[in-house]
């Protein structure tokens, strides 16, 4: 009887436990790129670079070496008239190969006033560990 | 999404943007960094980045493994070009990060910490610099593998890869 009362103990904890610790999951976070050189200057929200979903369609070199994107958070100096005229996101985003920059909410989508920032990299989470500490 | 910190909970985006979880969950699962092992995605053919814009044109592959850091205390840097090239082109290391030659460019984790040399894309977008031992992988002759140093920021607080 005791033993019964264990398994099903240990039973619940382990359902219990999907609930509380959460299964890892894919994320997308990590490597996202924020942008905001000139968006909050302007009245936009600031660009938020969801790098891996470009991973899974693209190689870096398609952006780092064929575009030139440098590889710097907010290094490119990229604004809206060089997008329009073919260069940086502006390679693909012209309704030809990826949807066009009509769409303006699709990459300004930030909250407004974050910073320029690649989410979640190493050096954000040793640089800040005060501030990851008070998250727990 | 809305929860993520970074996206507006407002934007109109939100109800149009893909879930991260919709495009990544079906791919090789991790420990860390964004929870994807995108070198055997690449290499078991569940995803197919285009390696140009043109057609027609092939990714260069170099298969060259280089050993790094021969007289230091940690295990040997292993270093595989075949899986770099797989995802880049050579100008993107050579000759401005890194020099051709292997032992020519000094590097320190201090400068790779602070983003520089392979901490430009190791810790942004590839796997975090607090994954020691993919890199420092080849235990030297009569060397224990040290352990992680306790207080490394983990994306999660699962064991790591064997």
């Amino acid at each position: 009887m005791l033993r019964r009362c264990g398994v099903v103990l240990a039973g619940l904890a382990a359902l219990l436990s999907i609930f509380f610790i959460g299964v890892p999951d894919a994320r997308a976070e990590y490597g996202d790129v924020v942008i905001n050189n000139y968006s909050d200057a302007s009245g936009m929200r600031p660009v938020v670079f969801p790098h891996l979903f470009h991973r899974i369609r693209f190689r870096c070199k398609v952006c780092h070496a064929d575009i030139g994107f440098k590889f710097q958070a907010g290094g490119n100096e990229i604004n809206m008239v060089k997008i329009i005229d073919g260069q940086f996101c502006g390679a693909c985003h012209n309704g030809e190969i990826a949807w066009s920059v009509e769409n303006c909410n699709l990459c300004h989508s930030a909250k407004p006033g974050t910073k320029t920032q690649v989410h979640e990299s190493t050096i954000q989470k040793l640089a800040q560990p005060a501030a990851a500490a008070k998250k727990k | 999404m809305r929860k993520d910190g970074l996206h507006d909970p407002k934007s109109p985006a939100i109800k149009q943007l893909q879930e991260p979880r919709e495009a990544l969950s079906r791919l090789p699962p991790d420990t860390t960094g964004n929870m994807v092992r995108w070198v055997q995605a690449l290499e078991t053919g569940v995803i197919q980045p285009r390696p140009s814009l043109k057609p027609g044109v092939e990714a260069e592959i170099l298969d060259r493994d280089i050993l790094l850091d021969l007289k230091g205390s940690m295990p040997i840097i292993l270093f595989p070009h075949k899986r770099h090239t797989q995802w880049l082109a050579c100008a993107n290391c050579h000759d401005g990060v890194f020099e051709k030659q292997t032992g020519a460019t000094k590097m320190s984790m201090f400068q790779i910490l602070a983003g520089e040399q392979c901490g430009i894309c190791h810790g942004a977008v590839s796997f975090p610099l607090t994954e020691c031992f993919r890199c420092h992988s080849v235990v030297r002759p009569g060397q224990v593998k040290p352990a992680i140093p306790p207080g490394l920021p983990r994306s999660h607080n699962l064991p790591g890869p064997p």
